[in-house]
Formats: C-alpha cells, sequence, structure tokens
C-alpha cells in the first residue's frame, strides 16, 4: 500500500497555504474554488515548488523535510504530473513526446513506446504534433508520456477543464480504466463535484490555502460539515442559523423555524440543504414554509425554481431543482409551500 | 562609371563582411548565455542584468565607442596589461572593430533570445523536469527548439547591426583604409572628402545588403508560423 504523508507551509505573496495530511486511498481527490491552492499541493509534492517548510513523504522515501534540508529534484521523485493545458512539447512529434521520459537503450525505448501508443489509441498519430491533436487526444498523449515513465504516483491537474463538455463522460471512462490499470495511486484537483465523486474515494476540501475538511467522498457529499464544503459540493441554499433548542432552529436567512433529526451542538452556525432535497407541498406541515415563486430556469434535464418566503421579502432566495420528464415543460402548477425534511438538513460549522 | 569602378578599393566590403561574420558568432553565444543567466536569477537581479546588457542599444554609439576607448586604451591599466603581456591590441585594429560591433550589436541577440525564452509556457519545463529529464536535455531539447525562431531573427538582426556598425567602430578602431574601414566608415570619408560617386556607390551596396537581410529575415519567422497574422 502507497502512504503520501504532506505537511507544508508556504507563503507567496498574500497567499497562505497551510495543508497536512495523509493518503493511502488509490485516488484521492482535492475539491475547491479556484485559487485556494490545490494545485500548489501538487507543486509542491512534484518538487517545482518548494515549501518553506514541513515534510513531504512519499512510501518512506523521504521528497522533502526542511529540519534534514531535504530537497529532492522533481527529476528525482518519480512523479507523474498531468498538467491542466497537458504541457505537451510542441516542438516534438506524438511519438517524441512520449519517449521523453524513457530510460534505456534504443531498442527498449521503441518497444515501450509502441506499447504505449496500443495502450492509448493513438495509432495513426505517431508523426503528428500537439497543435494538430485534439484536446481528449492531447489527453491520451500525456498520459502516455507519463505512464512511459512509470511514476509512483499520478497527479492529474483539473485534466478535463480544456475538453468540450459533450465528450467529458467518454474520457472519465477512458481515464478511469486507466487509472484502475494503474499499479499506484493518484491525486485528482479539481473544482467540479461531478469529477471527484466520479474518480476518488476520498476528499479534501480547501479553502484559502487551508484543508476545510476530508473524509470519504460519499459521506462528505451526505454531510459536507462545513460551510465552504457545502458550498463546493454544491450545496445551493445555506442560512446563518439561531439555535431553539436541541433539536430545533431558526434559519436566519429564510425565516423559518425547523426541526433536525441530530442534535444541534454549540458549534454549529449554519443549516444547508440541497436543492434537490427540497419537497413541495400543498398545505402546511411540519419544517414548511408559505413561498411566492421567483423565476425559474431550465437546463435540458432540469427546472431550477427560486422561491421566497411569502411573509418576509428580506429574506433569501431558496433554489428548488427537480428532473423533468420530457424537454418541452411546460411552467406547471407553482406550488404554495415548500418543505424542508428533517433527514435532509445539514448542520454545518463555519 | 567603369572609370570609377576600377579605382574603388573593395577592402571595406571584405572587412565588414569578416567583422559582421566573427561579431555575430561571438554574440549569438553570448546573447543565448546572457538571456539563459537572466532567466535563472531573482528579480531585481534580472532588472539589474538586464539594465545593462540593453545599455548599447539605447546609448549613442559614440559613448559606447568612448567607454571602450577608455578601456582598452594603451594607457589605461587593461589595455596596458593586454598588450605588454599578450600583445593583444584593440585601439586602431581590426579586433577593435569586431569587439565595437559585437558590443553595439549584443542587446539584439540578448532581447530577442530572451523575448523567446519568455515566451515559454513554464509549465511544459515543469513537465521536463517531472519526467525526469535532466536540465541540459530541457535546455537542448525542450528551450531551444522552441526559442529557435526567435533565436534565429536575433542572429540575423546582429548581422545585419554588425556590418553597418558605425560610431563605436570609429572611436575604437579609427579608419584606417585596408584596416579597419568598413563600409559605413567608407561613406563617412569619401562623402566627408567630396567624392559622392564612391559614397554612393557604397551607399547603394548597402542598400541592397540591407533588403536581402530583409527577406530573409521574414522568410525565417513566417516559416514558424502557419499562417501569419493581420491587424485590422
Amino acid at each position: 500500500m502507497i502512504v503520501l504523508e504532506v505537511d507544508i507551509k508556504k507563503k507567496m505573496g498574500s497567499f497562505n497555504l497551510k495543508v497536512s495530511f495523509q493518503s493511502t486511498c488509490k485516488c484521492m481527490g482535492i475539491l475547491g474554488a479556484s485559487g485556494s491552492g490545490k494545485s500548489m499541493i501538487l507543486k509542491c509534492i512534484a518538487g517545482i515548488v518548494e515549501p518553506d517548510e514541513g515534510r513531504i513523504v512519499l512510501n518512506g522515501e523521504v521528497f522533502f523535510d526542511s529540519n534534514d534540508k531535504i530537497n529532492k529534484s522533481p527529476q528525482n521523485r518519480k512523479v507523474g504530473y498531468l498538467f491542466q493545458n497537458y504541457a505537451l512539447f510542441p516542438t516534438m512529434t506524438v511519438l517524441e513526446n512520449i519517449k521523453t521520459g524513457i530510460k534505456g537503450n534504443k531498442e527498449y525505448k521503441r518497444e515501450l513506446v509502441k506499447e504505449q501508443v496500443r495502450l492509448f489509441h493513438l495509432e495513426g498519430l505517431e508523426k503528428r504534433y500537439p497543435e494538430q491533436l485534439s484536446g481528449g487526444q492531447q489527453q491520451r498523449v500525456a498520459l502516455a508520456r507519463i505512464m512511459a515513465y512509470r511514476p509512483q504516483i499520478i497527479m492529474l491537474d483539473e485534466p478535463f477543464s480544456a475538453i468540450d463538455s459533450f465528450l467529458k463522460d467518454i474520457l472519465h471512462k477512458e481515464l478511469l480504466e486507466i487509472l484502475k490499470n494503474f499499479n499506484g495511486n493518484s491525486i485528482l484537483v479539481s473544482h467540479s463535484r461531478d469529477e471527484v465523486f466520479k474518480f476518488c474515494n476520498s476528499l479534501t476540501i480547501m479553502d484559502e490555502g487551508r484543508i476545510t475538511v476530508c473524509g470519504r467522498t460519499k459521506d462528505l457529499f451526505n454531510n459536507p460539515l462545513r460551510v465552504n464544503a457545502a458550498k463546493v459540493t454544491g450545496c445551493k441554499n445555506i442560512s446563518k442559523i439561531r439555535k431553539v433548542n436541541n433539536y430545533e432552529l431558526e434559519a436566519l436567512e429564510w425565516g423559518v423555524l425547523l426541526k433536525t433529526n441530530q442534535v444541534i451542538t454549540e458549534k454549529i452556525t449554519h443549516v444547508g440543504i440541497r436543492a434537490r432535497h427540497l419537497l413541495t407541498v400543498d398545505q402546511k406541515k411540519e419544517n414548511t414554509m408559505k413561498v411566492d415563486f421567483l423565476h425559474y430556469a431550465e437546463s435540458p434535464f432540469d427546472v431550477q425554481y427560486m422561491f421566497r418566503n411569502s411573509m418576509n421579502d428580506l429574506t433569501k432566495e431558496i433554489w428548488w431543482i427537480t428532473s423533468k420528464k420530457q424537454f418541452h415543460t411546460i411552467l406547471q402548477d407553482i406550488p404554495k409551500y415548500i418543505q424542508f425534511p428533517a433527514e435532509r438538513l445539514m448542520l454545518l460549522e463555519s | 562609371m567603369d572609370e570609377m569602378l576600377k579605382t574603388i578599393d573593395f577592402s571595406p566590403l571584405i572587412i565588414s563582411l569578416k567583422t559582421g561574420i566573427v561579431s555575430t558568432i561571438i554574440g549569438f553565444f553570448l546573447g543565448i548565455y546572457a538571456a539563459y543567466s537572466v532567466m535563472k536569477v531573482s528579480k531585481r537581479m534580472k532588472w539589474v542584468l538586464d539594465s545593462i546588457f540593453t545599455l548599447p542599444l539605447v546609448l549613442p554609439p559614440t559613448v559606447s565607442g568612448f567607454l571602450l576607448l577608455m578601456l582598452f586604451s594603451l594607457k589605461r591599466p587593461l589595455g596596458k596589461l593586454l598588450y605588454f603581456n599578450f600583445n593583444i591590441k584593440f585601439v586602431q585594429t581590426w579586433p577593435g572593430c569586431v569587439i565595437a560591433a559585437c558590443v553595439i550589436a549584443f542587446p539584439l541577440m540578448y532581447r530577442n533570445t530572451r523575448a523567446a525564452f519568455e515566451q515559454i509556457d513554464l509549465t511544459i519545463i515543469y513537465a521536463a523536469r517531472t519526467l525526469g529529464m535532466p536540465d541540459f536535455k530541457i535546455f537542448w531539447k525542450v528551450i531551444m527548439p522552441m526559442a529557435a525562431p526567435g533565436i534565429l531573427s536575433g542572429t540575423i538582426l546582429t548581422f545585419a547591426r554588425s556590418i553597418g556598425e558605425y560610431g563605436a567602430t570609429s572611436m575604437l578602431a579609427g579608419n584606417i583604409l585596408g584596416k579597419t574601414q568598413t563600409i559605413a566608415l567608407a561613406i563617412a570619408l569619401e562623402s566627408a572628402s567630396g567624392r559622392y560617386n564612391k559614397a554612393g556607390f557604397w551607399v547603394i551596396l548597402i542598400l541592397i545588403v540591407s533588403f536581402i537581410i530583409i527577406t530573409v529575415l521574414n522568410k525565417v519567422s513566417s516559416r514558424y508560423s502557419v499562417v501569419g497574422k493581420r491587424w485590422r
């Protein structure tokens, strides 16, 4: 089993990175908004950026230790880094690109390159230059180049940000297979909750250079624990609260009293509920609110509605998302009440 | 016309070409090395070095020539040392032409190369490092091919500037026919003495050479971009 230990500090201008984590997971995800320091962590692990202090150890091999003055060069870390723009060498052909990372004699190089070309379905593209390839092909070449290098760990930095969205699912499937066959660990950095959910069993959520929470991916989506984590996992409805008693709170920004299943501890400052988890009802029940309809927007398979507490105009809008049955939906009966099911409420710390 | 051509001494052409070629070779390596060094140092150091390396481009050539004269004059420590210990003399000699041309043309090589280096996406260099490529290999296999168009145009401009150098050359190397007189110096001398025909001959020759250089320059740079950009 491969163990990665990272405990580093790095100051860059006004930005402060201070993270500490351990990962034994096959594919670890780092989720955070742009500028939260996700890529910086990868750069420190790869040795491109030197942390101010701390320790980075992979499998017992010390990459960096500020106390012992150890700082291995990137060349000696055997780390595969897939850059956001793939960073292919523009003056080299596909074959030459793949060959750069291979150590060994000519015969071995040729065999290995041939194998990579086959594995990554690059037949017919060998003599092309990167600018003559599509985004997806470039990604495959970059992955082939990394795999030919036989790294101990692969780090993927926003691998799909440059891919047309209608191709993403196919490339997701390809990458999942590649990672499954890879005999090592990987780290995926992304701002997309869908990607980390698909690829990663464990998840670390970052904000402004700090780790907000980490844990099993599904647990964190189920209960993000922190306001920031709820936001980056896509929770649209979040409100400040006032505790009424152990099982009841007032959502200040929505103007409603809500009963909870979990105990409301002193640390809880916010409550959140995912837009898909709201229910619509015809009459007043427990945890319901009478609402005014504000507006709606359609995506191919969903409709997003926005409501506001009809008793109080100063409250925050509330999102409700529901699946459509067909493309041409007509706006049907607008619900009068929405319900916040107690089992779906997420109690959050700030 | 024939009469005039017969009386022309072609040594300025030879001296110009010789000076151009030698100083381009020297400037090529120095310029690349300087640009490479500047890319490696801290921001403040970069500013200092960049100012020094660019100075000859901004200064009047006669100022550069004056400074060179101050450095290499036989009455000065360095000039003395070179002459009496190694028998090397730059004042009023052909090597002086080369030094003067080199100093004046160096910023063109340096700045073009540096601009080409600055254009290179850093992640490509990082990728090369994480793939285990040693630094010298990264420089020769990744950086240099990517910077090639800029380096090539820098080289051509350096050559063009050094065959036409006048100010610093006249200060340091003087205007000795058959020894240090380049075409640019010949033009100055001939027109000062009222021999406009001869001066005109050299002017036409320089114009032709210049057009050839510009054509080559454009050919070279257009080879690297598939479709030339157009602003409108």
